[in-house]
């Protein structure tokens, strides 16, 4: 579904990614862990087409990634800047009318769930809840990949459980794949498929969760400290 | 349902043992519907692919059953409970003694510390 062949990204003179070569298949929730810096968001960009790889390929679904793959792909910004004069009313309305693939009522049963009033102007929401509804813009698309870069960063723990219990909620794991990156690992480790760490532009491991818990007896963490030393 | 697990253990197997103390414990009846797959997932705070691995699991133990568009079942067979109590009872008594005898207690100690907990403390505490 996602395939990375020998990518090499840079930005000027530095080196973002490394040949990095990757296989993502569908069904899956995926965490993709790694220090400030190392490529995490550079990878998404790749796959989301808002950025070229200098050399090599990313292919998604079996075509190049470009500007045309975000009617494939839900890409949720680290960034937290939005429409301050809508409502978030207005804002679903806004993506229903950006993407084909925007489920209206999936959006209002996500609201629901997320207990946001469709009333409330985005600029007097807290930042707790321009989180919440960042994850109703990005998972009320039927979209068959969903990108999420930092969706739990900065956000008290009550924020970042009902995140993930709506993660849980309103995936299609049938269709969908997810590629979530993050530096809160406890609060994601049960709902992961799969951990891939980078580090410095490279990807330094890649494995089942469950695998790594039944084969060599560690959680994410110990299998990441492990790694990093 | 408690949304810890340990780590560095398979979650889907964690959820198996959960589930099947709720058997033993008869929270879960015999023949009772589990919630779907997607319910679990939410109430134990896990992947649902986790979920759906656990009751493949817990299917091919005949613990439960699934039945074609109506979800899964816990079986009706009362000899499967009766295997999961013996198990269950194993499990704990094997790590209890083993505790107790890294801790320097013989077994006439460990037999007699038992028969006068379950006769003096454990009667009241019932």
């Amino acid at each position: 579904m996602i395939l990375f062949q020998q990518v090499t990204k840079i930005y000027r003179q530095k080196v973002a990614l490394d040949e990095v070569n990757l296989k993502l298949s569908r069904g899956k929730i995926i965490g993709l862990v790694g220090e400030n810096g190392s490529g995490k968001s550079t990878m998404l960009k790749l796959i989301a087409g808002l950025a070229y790889p200098t050399r090599g390929e990313v292919l998604v679904n079996g075509s190049k990634a470009n500007r045309r793959v975000a009617s494939t792909v839900s890409y949720l910004s680290e960034l937290d800047e939005y429409y301050r004069f809508y409502n978030v009313k207005q804002m679903i309305k806004f993506y229903a009318s950006q993407f084909p693939d925007f489920d209206l009522k999936k959006a209002y049963e996500i609201l629901t769930f997320m207990k946001l009033d469709p009333e409330s102007k985005l600029k007097e929401l807290s930042k707790g809840n321009r989180g919440r509804l960042k994850i109703v813009l990005s998972l009320a698309r039927n979209a068959p990949i969903i990108l999420m870069d930092e969706p739990l960063s900065g956000l008290d723990p009550m924020v970042r459980q009902s995140i993930v219990k709506g993660l849980i909620s309103f995936i299609d794991l049938e269709k969908q794949l997810v590629l979530i990156t993050t530096h809160e690992i406890r609060e994601v480790e049960n709902i992961l498929d799969e951990v891939i760490a980078i580090k410095d532009g490279t990807i330094i491991g890649h494995h089942n969760v469950e695998q790594l818990r039944e084969e060599q007896k560690l959680g994410i963490v110990d299998w990441l400290t492990t790694i990093y030393e | 349902m408690a949304d810890i697990f340990h780590s560095a253990e398979p979650i889907y197997l964690q959820l198996a043992e959960r589930i099947k103390r709720q058997i033993v414990r008869g929270e879960l009846q015999l023949g009772e519907k589990l919630p779907s797959v997607r319910d679990m997932a939410l109430k134990a705070n896990v992947n649902p692919n986790t979920v759906q691995r656990t009751y493949r699991e817990l299917e091919g133990l005949k613990i439960v059953e699934s039945k074609r568009g109506q979800g899964t079942f816990v079986t009706v067979d009362e000899r499967v409970l009766q295997a999961i109590r013996e198990e269950m009872k194993e499990t704990e008594i094997s790590q209890f003694v083993q505790v107790m005898r890294e801790m320097g207690y013989s077994d006439d100690e460990i037999k007699a510390g038992l028969d006068s907990y379950l006769t003096e403390k454990g009667a009241s505490e019932q």
